[in-house]
């Protein structure tokens, strides 16, 4: 029995490669699948959501111009800084989840395995996705995938961790800069993912990591001129329509959200790499 | 002493002995009495100036007040290009940018002025003729000071001549630390003189006189020698516009009023660059000097990026979403 004073956890937001509290000052409760105490989680206001966008807008340029190799190599680090944190993950992802520790190391084995599986994925979007086309004429014609610029996510409520990698790192693999809403209920491995991303590498600002509401931030982002695209995977199932009106405002991409939340151990394939990448063609003269 | 500009020019030209404005008559008779008076001022308690601008810039100014305070700041700009490479198409583009900060929106006032060097304030008169704002030009060695006075008045001549409306001269910061007030007063208003009917700035260079009380002093010495504006930086020295400086700079231009009888308007430049900065200046302006100065005539910001903050929060209130930097002009 230790007489150690508890430690009471309130953590903060990840934007631009610190740890700000929310601007608004706002904190919420987290509770355990039974309803126990966790720790407190700042709520993200539209503040908080418009100084991320400007960060995330800021670190395009880098991570966008850095070369695919190297994206590969800082995303791999992520993942092994994950595999040091995986004791906690797991511990997370149980409470929060309501999984048992089998399970929950299942979950964490496959959000690391995922992250993997991106980060390999950088240097062969372009010859997977782009290439040289057979046109009619003296042109040397062709395509490569570019970026689309800032990536507003939502990203699923209810797999904490699994569900947060498979919607995060497609949109970092492709050259774009994130501004994650995370989970309400279950935020806390977004926020130790928060602190895996601050400590491998990756440049201030790639990702931004937002603990709050998706009902209350998503508007503001989904409308908001200087976001290239949303992914709406967590967004409230009646508002998802809302948001894409919004959207269109802007002429944004949009993923709609799946009617139910998926399985997120399936095979992931291209479909979340694709919609946040545009396809550049090139049409060069060639001497006859 | 000879100079090669006008070598005919008699060897020791008599500068121009402009008296002070009473009560301050007897100030700048000797050195001596000059220093007496500038460190014989109030001393400034750096530790409070930096709390009282802290709490001013608590201060919450949100929707009706903010959409006044975004159109008062954006008409108390002087949009400023200072560069190496400036060309008269850079010159021009940011005149346009002037007359019509924000093209999709006929409501958005245009700045006060357009700030440049002294040999492109030609292209940027012909620019802005019949709109109103005025040209101003960077003169006398700008922004380090180092020449010699003949230099500096041909400079400020040759920008007049251009059709500079105002000039932003700055004051020779080395002779001022090393005490030599009189030095400074006569070379403002030697400089003063050349102007004609041109506004002066006098621009003090807080970077470079460490403490606050020097801020006070040369801003006094600036007022007595009959600059229209007291300024505070030349925007290539960091720091630049603080709030604390400020603050000191609108205590100071207050204070000389209530002395004199004559208004003397404040420049910040330098350093502010968000929407938030523009705003806690119009408050500690309002809170120290007071209403008075709140118009273009008596308060300017010197900026660049400044303005285009201020139209995306513009934006951000006439549409009710947050808008990009993809709509506002590139500099």
């Amino acid at each position: 029995m230790s007489d150690r004073l508890a430690v009471r956890k309130t953590y903060k937001l990840y934007l631009n490669g610190a740890f700000p509290r929310s601007e608004s000052g706002r904190t919420y409760e987290v509770t355990d699948a039974r309803g126990g105490f966790l720790a407190n989680a700042a709520q993200a206001s539209r503040k908080d959501a418009r100084d991320a966008v400007v960060a995330a807008r800021a670190a395009f340029g880098t991570w966008s111009g850095a070369t695919a190799y190297n994206r590969g190599q800082v995303l791999y680090r992520v993942a092994e800084v994950m595999e040091g944190r995986h004791a906690q993950f797991c511990e997370e992802v149980a409470a929060g989840e309501g999984l048992s520790s089998s399970r929950a190391r299942a979950a964490v084995d496959a959000a690391i395995d995922r992250w993997v599986w991106y980060a390999g994925w950088t240097d062969k979007l372009g010859a997977v996705l782009g290439g040289a086309n057979p046109v009619a004429g003296a042109y040397f014609d062709f395509s490569l995938p570019e970026p689309t610029g800032v990536v507003a996510v939502l990203a699923p409520q209810r797999s904490s961790l699994l569900g947060l990698v498979s919607v995060l790192a497609p949109v970092l693999a492709g050259g774009n800069t994130a501004v994650v809403v995370t989970s309400r209920a279950r935020p806390l491995p977004a926020v130790t993912l928060g602190e895996v991303l601050a400590t491998s590498d990756l440049p201030g600002g790639v990702v931004n990591l937002l603990t709050g509401d998706a009902g209350e931030l998503g508007p503001w982002l989904a409308e908001h001129d200087d976001v290239d695209a949303v992914d709406l995977a967590g967004a409230p199932a009646d508002r998802a329509m809302e948001l894409e009106r919004l959207a269109a405002g802007s002429i944004k991409r949009v993923v709609r959200p799946p009617a139910e939340e998926p399985d997120w151990s399936a095979d992931p394939g291209l479909g979340r790499l694709t919609p946040f990448l545009e396809t550049k063609t090139v049409w060069h003269p060639m001497g006859l | 002493m000879t100079h090669v500009l006008d070598p005919g020019a008699p060897a020791a030209a008599v500068p121009p002995r402009r008296e002070p404005p009473a009560p301050y008559r007897d100030v700048t008779r000797s050195d001596a009495a000059f220093r007496a008076f500038l460190h014989g001022l109030p001393g400034v308690d750096q530790v409070g100036a930096e709390a009282r601008t802290a709490v001013l810039a608590t201060r919450s100014i949100k929707t009706t007040a903010k959409a006044w305070a975004i159109d008062t700041a954006i008409s108390m700009i002087d949009l400023t290009t200072l560069e190496g490479a400036d060309t008269p198409g850079k010159v021009r583009s940011l005149a346009a940018k002037a007359r019509r900060p924000d093209p999709t929106d006929p409501t958005c006032p245009p700045v006060a002025a357009v700030c440049v060097y002294g040999d492109l304030a030609g292209v940027a008169r012909e620019a802005l003729s019949g709109t109103g704002i005025n040209v101003a030009a960077v003169a006398t060695a700008f922004p380090s000071g180092r020449a010699s006075r003949a230099v500096k008045l041909a400079d400020v001549r040759d920008a007049v001549a251009n059709g500079a409306d105002e000039i932003d001269m700055v004051i020779d910061r080395g002779a001022f630390l090393a005490g030599r007030h009189r030095d400074v007063y006569d070379e403002i208003v030697a400089v003063r003189e050349a102007c004609g009917d041109a506004h002066l700035k006098v621009i003090l260079e807080t970077g470079e006189l460490v403490t606050l009380d020097n801020v006070r002093r040369a801003s006094w010495l600036a007022m007595l020698a009959g600059g229209d504006f007291i300024k505070t930086s030349t925007g290539k020295i960091s720091p630049a516009a603080t709030l604390p400086v400020c603050l000191v700079m609108m205590e100071a231009v207050r204070d000389f009023r209530a002395a004199t009888g004559r208004q003397v308007g404040v420049k910040p430049a330098g350093g502010i660059r968000t929407t938030k900065d523009a705003i806690r200046h119009l408050v500690l302006v309002n809170e120290v000097a007071g209403p008075d100065w709140l118009t273009p005539d008596w308060f300017r910001i010197g900026a660049s990026s400044l303005l285009n903050d201020l139209l995306l929060q513009r934006q951000k209130l006439h549409t009710g979403h947050y808008s990009g930097p993809d709509h506002v002009s590139v500099d």
